[in-house]
């Protein structure tokens, strides 16, 4: 069953499409991405999704129900994460478990349980009671994402889940999260700009730039779409019968050259390693340096769009968190 | 209305405010500072021809004062509050965009007139001559429809603008004249009658002298008129806030 359906969304700001005609479904108990550079227009259809932004053209399901006209069912049916925190550091991790199980009108029994649940699966039983402005950014993250799982939605948003943390933490959290998909069965939906997130987390990614779905499926048939691994050899001096000699190969799927390197693209690279050295041999070619490169998440963007998951420049949004973060340092 | 939604509002204000004991204190320190200045210092200067103190006159106008700028800001937070806060988390919930407005209010506003009480105690112990009759209580209520009208204003604000640098700029725009242009620092009789015009357009006129009425039994209008003027200001401004807030799109 499809949990959500997307279906031509678009959404424009002024003249600016920040999302441009996107349409993709995800499985009921998926993890599925959205991989792309800041400003690809994840958090946007991110907020299309959950409710917060309506689409100028397009619509989409979430959970059965059409996020233009039913938009209480599915608030109902969703938890998000934001990007940027939205606990109230002013007040214990218990209690902001608390009110948003209120705000869902979770009744006083079964709220109790709940927050014992999701705070056990957290880990930050023994720090329910101390106020959130003491918290680690690791734990802040952990409360959020079992805040949003308190009211069993069917559809967990993580948009952004780990920006900020350090490395260590990272991989934490993508431990939580995967522990999470498999013992609560919650559908998950994430946005990232990180390679190794969407590699190591999801079953689905989908590729986004500029508002556009260049690309979607599992990570590993991305990259292996790709043709296999690259073998760069290092030479000294040109030779054009080596590189003809190598394109009529056959299992050398493509060969380019550039200052003094030849890029070879095949298949299990390490071991045709061996035999691509014979024939640069037979060609009377010295070999310099070999290198082995597999494909990753990271090609194969590059391979879509061209470019790089790069920083784009800080926007307005940057330099409201800039100054979130100078006021909070004051505060504390 | 969403009941739930205005209770956790209300108790997440009521919360903080008991726990950030030194914001307290700094929320207290623009009034006290005007009490003592304004009021004991300038006032030592001012025959009002009334018979009344000046210090005795200036500590409704002082709490209106107090209540306009924290109301203001309390209110345009929602700014804030909406990209980064609990606000945002509030807004994915299955709860109607009016009830957040109202429990806003329930919540600025409990605050807000429990500082207002807080000025009162310190005047009183500075010597403000409070003249208690039955209509004192009535002074919570003003308090109560100041705030609630000025954090209308401040969510209306706050809905409404999206630059985040230009907002003090623009809130204080509105806090100023405001202030100013009302009878919180001298006595509306004393100027021309276009400028009195115009005082009487400003909410906080009507409230502030609701407050003379109530604490102090002298005010230029009838305390039902000043009581009037203000619960009109109260309504419209939520309403705005409301219809303003409706609108606002998580950017």
């Amino acid at each position: 069953m499809d949990m959500i359906k997307v279906e031509n969304l678009t959404k424009e700001f002024g003249k600016l499409r920040a999302v441009d005609n996107v349409s993709f479904s995800v499985k009921e108990g998926e993890i599925f991405g959205l991989l792309g550079p800041n400003g690809a227009g994840k958090t946007t259809t991110i907020k299309m999704l959950t409710t917060l932004l309506q689409p100028t053209h397009g619509n989409a399901n979430v959970a059965g129900h059409d996020i233009r006209k039913d938009q209480n069912s599915v608030r109902n049916s969703i938890g998000i994460v934001f990007q940027d925190p939205s606990l109230d550091d002013e007040l214990t991790g218990r209690e902001n478990l608390e009110f948003h199980a209120i705000l869902y009108k979770i009744g006083k029994e079964q709220r109790e349980r709940k927050i014992k649940e999701v705070l056990k699966l957290v880990e930050l039983e023994d720090k329910a009671d101390t106020l959130v402005k003491f918290y680690s950014g690791g734990m802040k993250r952990r409360l959020e994402i079992g805040r949003g799982l308190i009211h069993e939605p069917r559809v967990l948003f993580l948009d952004e889940p780990t920006v900020g943390l350090d490395p260590q933490t990272r991989r934490h959290i993508w431990d939580y999260i995967k522990r999470l998909n498999e013992v609560s069965k919650v559908t998950l939906i994430l946005t990232t700009h990180y390679i190794e997130e969407a590699d190591y987390l999801c079953g689905r990614v989908a590729i986004v730039d500029h508002g556009k779905l260049v690309a979607l499926n599992t990570p590993k048939i991305l990259k292996d779409k790709l043709g296999g691994d690259v073998v760069s050899l290092q030479i000294s001096g040109g030779d054009g019968a080596l590189e003809k000699s190598f394109k009529s190969t056959k299992w050398v799927k493509a060969v380019s050259r550039h200052d003094g390197t030849m890029d070879l693209t095949v298949e299990e690279g390490e071991k045709r390693i061996p035999a691509l050295m014979e024939i640069a041999e037979k060609h009377n070619v010295k070999v310099d340096a070999v290198s082995l490169h597999k494909p990753s998440l990271e090609d194969v963007f590059i391979h879509y769009t061209g470019k790089s998951i790069r920083e784009e420049e800080g926007g307005a949004m940057d330099s409201m968190r800039a100054h979130r973060k100078a006021w909070s340092g004051r505060r504390n | 209305m969403d009941t739930n939604a205005i209770y956790v509002l209300w108790l997440r204000d009521l919360k903080r405010f008991v726990r950030a004991k030194s914001r307290i204190v700094g929320m207290m320190m623009m009034p006290i500072f005007f009490l003592l200045g304004l009021g004991l210092g300038l006032g030592s200067l001012i025959n009002l021809g009334t018979g009344g103190s000046y210090f005795d006159f200036i500590v409704p106008g002082i709490i209106g004062m107090s209540l306009l700028f924290t109301s203001v800001f309390t209110g345009s937070a929602v700014l804030w509050d909406r990209q980064f806060g609990f606000l945002k988390e509030i807004l994915v919930t299955p709860n109607s965009r009016s009830s957040i407005v109202i429990g806003r209010i329930f919540g600025g506003g409990t605050t807000a007139v429990l500082q207002s009480i807080l000025v009162v105690i310190i005047a009183l112990l500075v010597g403000f001559q409070m003249h208690v009759t039955v209509y004192t209580a009535l002074a919570v209520v003003f308090m109560a429809l100041i705030a609630t009208t000025f954090i209308g204003l401040g969510l209306t604000l706050g809905s409404m603008i999206n630059d985040f640098q230009g907002f003090q700029l623009v809130t204080s725009f509105f806090t100023m004249p405001l202030f100013f242009l009302s009878n919180s620092i001298f006595p509306i009789t004393a100027l021309p009658k276009a400028i009195q015009f115009i005082m009487y357009l400003n909410p906080l006129t009507y409230g502030v002298d609701g407050l003379r009425n109530a604490l102090l039994g002298t005010g230029t209008l009838s305390i039902w008129a000043d009581l009037l003027g203000i619960a009109i200001s109260a309504v419209i401004m939520v309403s705005l806030a409301v219809l303003a807030f409706r609108k606002t799109e998580v950017g």
